[in-house]
């Protein structure tokens, strides 16, 4: 599934990564806890979560992750959005809170990450 | 960055006790290094989320510590090496969920005992020693088979 689409199923406003709504994404990841999502991560997924810190975005730059989507209305602060410019990471909002936001796309046939770094 | 004649390469951050802000810095630094060095990317990965978990947890947990990387062409090592409290129960630390973590860690996406389950699962191999009232020390090794 392309970003893109993910942006339109999500309603989803474009905070960083315009240029890379054309990036396929294999499968997503939802978790506000940064170990869940250190656990079950793999490339090319996308990650939903409703922590807005500095660490989502570290997190996802250390797994290779190249979106993040905001559920629920949340936005991080301006450093973060620099932060995950800087390392190539779309960062996208979305007024869905997470269990609309992950059954949205679950049913579109984005699949979950499996257990595999 | 040091690297003799044997191709070994060694670096060593500080990991500042109770600093959330730059907690992950030094795992960003090691992913850094090994995409530079040409490490296949699975490796790199595996190499920095353990990194990462055991930089958090000296963040969370100790009154400050050392991250150490050493690289050689057949392994890579990643060492957490802290000052203290220590761990009373390494069994129990290392079951899935067990936490001690304080809100503050939680807050932050931390915390949900899966710190060191995750550096386990990442690493070819585990050594963890640790004393109460002197410190732990973590080594993870990592093969980098051969291509």
């Amino acid at each position: 599934m392309k970003l893109g689409e993910i942006r339109a199923a999500l309603d989803a406003e474009v905070l960083a990564g315009e240029e890379m709504m054309d990036c396929e994404v294999a499968s997503a990841c939802a978790s506000d806890l940064m170990s869940d999502i250190m656990y079950y991560v793999k490339k090319h997924t996308v990650l939903l979560t409703g922590l807005t810190n500095v660490h989502a975005v570290r997190t996802a730059d250390m797994l290779d992750v190249n979106a993040i989507v905001f559920v629920g209305n949340k936005k991080p602060m301006p450093g973060i959005i620099d932060m995950a410019r800087e390392k190539n990471i779309a960062v996208l909002a979305t007024k869905y809170p997470m269990y609309e936001a992950c059954g949205k796309l679950y049913s579109l046939g984005l699949p979950a990450c499996v257990r595999n770094v | 960055m040091m690297t003799s004649r044997n191709h070994i390469m060694e670096q060593v951050y500080t990991v500042e006790a109770g600093n959330f802000v730059l907690a992950g810095e030094a795992s960003g630094q090691i992913k850094k290094v090994l995409k530079q060095l040409g490490v296949d990317s699975n490796i790199v990965r595996r190499v920095t989320v353990a990194a990462y978990e055991a930089e958090m947890n000296m963040v969370i947990h100790s009154v400050g510590g050392e991250l150490i990387l050493k690289v050689t062409p057949e392994r890579i090592t990643v060492t957490a090496r802290d000052r203290g409290p220590g761990i009373p129960d390494i069994g129990l630390a290392m079951q899935e969920g067990y936490s001690t973590a304080p809100e503050i860690a939680r807050e932050l996406g931390f915390g949900a005992g899966m710190g060191l389950p995750n550096i386990k699962r990442c690493a070819d191999s585990l050594n963890m020693q640790s004393k109460v009232g002197e410190g732990t020390i973590l080594e993870a090794y990592f093969d980098i088979k051969a291509r």
